[in-house]
């Protein structure tokens, strides 16, 4: 049986094969996802957003869920890098790489789809040659571009022999990075002090906890998919550890959810919006109880605790899969659910007729395009993970009974 | 030296410039006025802090059915709908509210509220999103995006995306598909020699109504300033402190 400590050096690890039929479907069927995602943006920016579901009213909508929930995984699947590099714990050294480049490529993915998501594309070059540094979305720029280059620093400390002595202090700055990066990402919502279904500072602790949930499943799953796909052996401490750490995160999440929604329940000129989010907002509040509190939430708790499932890897995986689609169900109700419920501009009275749609919710459909530039950006992410694979050496070399 | 005559001869042209606006502003500011005509300054001089316009409107004057201003102001940038209530772009709407207390109805224009520290400013990425010295909010349009965040800030929701291609444009009012846009306050009206209103107040007066009053704020002299400093006004989400430059009365 193949141990951790046999890891030393490079040789430790090698590129994917990649010659086979199902590699070959594998590239074939994301790259087709990402060319439907291009026609998506063709479409959108020929014709005018108004091919996709997003109003005036629902200003954002699916693409914004796909890349905040892309980008805010991608801080969290540098988990199992931080574990190894900076927590010292060895057993998840032979995985640190696929971590970093899980990482890379999920950011690389959200960031693609929030810039084709524009309005302007095309002045991408405007958004990063002109700054208002007040602007929580310009200092984001600076943080998602920090992050590319130290995961990519790091991944040199780690593949190179003589680098080795500084991979800790960089793993350390990257997870320092990290940390303040998804405070970024929260805050984007966190500062609007406009919208009742925002204007609350914990949505920046609480979009690092939904950081280490999301990443760390999103990693998990990588490591089972691998292993399973190129016969390599994972050990089963791996795997339990994971789904540990993974069960804490899950669970830290709902307090900061209960604790977000507690504070707003608690303050009258907010129970609006509570109301509407909790009870009456029909697919949101579905969204919520079904997809992020059941579904996303006690349903893997009680796959990755219950002993029978616990032990079990397809209910980890299932666990660990369930938590993603119980994230992007979280990241859909704090873009569209904020969004829909009207803003209170006229406090005390009630608004019997408007031009604007004021004081009444907003109702999103979104279309086919919005929905294919989404999946394209995660097709984006796995793809840059495929071919990485193939063309650096990523993966850790034990085989099954080792 | 010729360098130095040209910076003479335009050092005296803009104290030409100046002292013309100055006489034509004085000459207008001549007794109170419903409508302040904005030219207190040259058409070529930078704008400067010393203003601030800003609006004052009477929700008790404001008629229940009337949408002038709403036309005016789609007639004067050239806004179309295409249909879509849901994506078209809406610069000013009337909004009617009823007490929920007195149960007392009123009506009102809503529109950009030029606030004095504007949230759309803050988030805006490129700084496309900006308030000139004078107070009006605007938009770059060269160097918006088109990534929303203004219109997620906004209180007022104010702002509109250009969902749609677009023809016909007004060249005094440019605007651009993939970009957000708002009430400019009629900047390229207000910014001539001798200076407009902007299109919803000249509307309004011209229904009879004179609900929207225009003016300077800062400038005690002005009909806007004198209605405010003499009747009780507020602004919409004071609780915000956004120091908004449009003001409502009788709400």
């Amino acid at each position: 049986m193949a141990t951790v400590s046999k890891i030393t050096g490079s040789s430790d690890f090698s590129v994917i094969e990649g010659s086979s039929a199902g590699f070959y479907a594998l590239v074939a069927g994301l790259a087709a996802v990402i060319a439907a995602g291009l026609w998506a943006t063709h479409a959108m920016e020929s014709e005018g957003h108004h091919v996709t579901g997003m109003t005036n009213q629902i200003v954002w909508g699916i693409p914004h869920v796909f890349a905040i929930f892309l980008i805010v995984t991608a801080s969290g699947a540098l988990n199992v890098a931080s574990l190894s590099s900076v927590m010292g714990q060895k057993m998840y050294a032979p995985f640190a790489r696929l971590s970093a480049l899980l990482a890379v490529a999920l950011l690389l993915g959200g960031l693609t789809v929030i810039t084709l998501d524009l309005g302007r594309p095309d002045r991408l070059v405007v958004a990063l040659t002109h700054f208002n540094m007040k602007s929580v979305f310009a200092w984001n720029v600076f943080l998602y571009t920090g992050f590319l280059l130290l995961a990519a620093l790091y991944l040199w400390t780690l593949m190179e022999r003589r680098m080795n002595r500084i991979t800790k202090p960089v793993a350390t700055v990257l997870l320092l990075w990290r940390i303040v990066l998804t405070t970024g990402t929260g805050l984007i919502f966190g500062v609007l002090v406009a919208r009742e279904a925002y204007d609350i500072a914990i949505m920046a602790p609480m979009f690092i906890a939904m950081s280490l949930s999301f990443g760390t499943a999103a990693c998990l799953l990588l490591l089972m998919a691998t292993g399973a796909c190129t016969g390599r052996f994972l050990d089963d401490a791996v795997v339990h550890g994971l789904k540990r750490i993974l069960a804490w995160f899950v669970t830290l999440v709902l307090y900061f959810v209960m604790v977000s929604h507690g504070v707003k329940l608690y303050a009258a000129g907010y129970q609006g919006v509570e109301r509407f989010l909790l009870l009456e907002g029909g697919v949101i509040t579905s969204m919520f109880w079904m997809g992020q509190i059941v579904a996303g939430s006690l349903g893997p708790l009680w796959l990755m605790l219950w002993p029978p499932t616990a032990r079990s890897r397809p209910w980890i995986a299932a666990a660990a899969a369930l938590v993603l689609l119980g994230g992007l169900a979280q990241i859909y109700v704090i873009v569209i659910g904020g969004l829909a419920f009207p803003l209170q501009i006229f406090p005390g009275k009630e608004v019997i007729e408007s031009g604007f749609f004021d004081g009444v919710v907003s109702h999103y459909q979104p279309s086919l395009p919005e929905l294919l530039l989404g999946l394209g950006g995660v097709a984006m992410s796995l793809l840059i993970v495929v071919l990485g694979m193939k063309v650096l050496e990523f993966l850790p070399n034990f085989r099954s009974g080792g | 030296m010729a360098d130095g005559s040209n910076a003479l001869a335009d050092k005296s042209r803009r104290r030409f410039l100046t002292r013309t606006g100055a006489a034509v502003a004085l000459g207008l500011a001549a007794g109170v006025r419903f409508i302040d005509f904005p030219s207190a300054r040259a058409e070529s001089s930078a704008v400067s802090g010393t203003q601030r316009w800003g609006m004052l409107i009477d929700s008790s004057k404001c008629a229940s059915g009337c949408s002038a201003c709403v036309q005016a102001c789609s007639d004067e940038h050239g806004i179309s709908g295409h249909g879509r209530p849901q994506t078209d772009a809406q610069w000013i709407r009337k909004v009617t509210l009823r007490d929920n207390e007195s149960g007392r109805e009123t009506s009102l224009p809503l529109m950009c509220q030029h606030c004095e520290n504007p949230p759309c400013v803050d988030v805006c990425p490129t700084g496309a999103s900006f308030r000139r010295a004078d107070g009006v909010v605007l938009v770059d349009k060269h160097i918006c995006i088109g990534c929303r965040y203004c219109m997620l800030a906004c209180p007022f929701k104010a702002r509109s995306f250009v969902h749609e291609n677009l023809s016909d444009q007004k060249p005094w009012s440019p605007r651009g598909k993939g970009t957000v846009e708002s009430c400019n306050l009629c900047v390229h009206r207000i910014d001539e020699a001798k200076g407009r209103v902007p299109a919803c107040a000249e509307a309004c007066e011209r229904e009879g109504h004179g609900a929207i009053q225009f003016g300077d704020l800062y400038d005690p002299a002005s009909g806007v300033a004198k209605a405010l400093a003499q009747q009780e006004s507020q602004e919409l989400r004071a609780d915000l402190r956004l120091n908004t430059g449009v003001r409502y009365q009788n709400l």
